[in-house]
């Protein structure tokens, strides 16, 4: 086990040096898969972004429209700013970044749950098709 | 590729305002308190991915401090929202009191 790994890393380790050798740039290739992998997750998180705010448009419900808004807001936003985070070269702006999408992680679901359970006990009631919606007296 | 990079961002920015005005007629339009609680939720949400973005166009990462104040201040205005139009106060004592049942609370 511990062989073949030592294999795959002496094998790994002579074909980076060879392409070094070789004259090829190994710089611009990071650079490039850095580029493709941001333009992958911002593309990812502008998609969820846009999901989501047509689902709060076109959902019936008020339930439908939360569930839409709160997950794809979440998910959007956290790859919206790993993009940006792998475009900063300076710590300071990748620490900023890494904060940002902290506290949108925390409060973004605690604010949907918020929004859900005022709902919820002021009598908002889903738009069920065979199904009926709890009762407030069968949970207090 | 990396001279295409400020043209994506700007894509991006783009893409955000037209998800902003969007949610921007579920916040006028919406039937409910709710609904447009939600709206002003997501929009705040956008408005910090539209703060970052924009901050990395521009090349100027001094913003970002101004999208982290925003999405904190985002999620207390809807927690006092929420409270005010339950309560109809912003100064009520939410573990004594009578109706709050606690237990359904956490």
């Amino acid at each position: 086990m511990i062989a073949a790994v030592l294999t795959i890393v002496m094998a790994a380790e002579a074909v980076v040096r060879e392409t070094v050798n070789a004259g090829v740039d190994v710089g611009a290739i990071l650079a490039f898969l850095r580029d493709v992998v941001t333009i992958i997750s911002l593309a990812g998180g502008l998609f969820f972004v846009l999901a989501g705010t047509v689902g709060v448009i076109r959902l019936p419900d008020f339930y439908t429209r939360l569930h839409a808004a709160g997950m794809t807001d979440t998910l959007g936003a956290e790859l919206i700013l790993f993009a940006l985070m792998l475009q900063s070269d300076n710590w300071q702006v990748i620490a900023k970044l890494l904060l940002v999408a902290f506290f949108l992680f925390v409060t973004s679901p605690t604010a949907t749950h918020a929004v859900a359970h005022a709902a919820y006990k002021a009598g908002e009631r889903p738009k069920l098709g065979r199904w009926r919606a709890p009762s407030l007296e069968d949970d207090t | 590729m990396g001279d295409l990079m400020p043209y994506i961002m700007l894509a991006a920015t783009l893409f955000l305002i037209v998800a902003m005005a969007m949610m921007l007629t579920r916040l006028i339009g919406g039937p409910t308190l709710y609904d447009r609680l939600l709206a002003v939720n997501s929009f705040g949400t956008k408005t910090v991915l539209f703060l970052c973005v924009f901050c990395f166009i521009i090349d100027r990462p001094d913003g970002i401090d101004i999208a982290l104040l925003y999405a904190l201040m985002n999620f207390i205005a809807t927690i006092a929202v929420l409270k005010f139009f339950n309560y109809r106060a912003l100064t009520v004592d939410l573990g004594h009191l009578p109706g709050a049942d606690d237990e359904n609370l956490s």
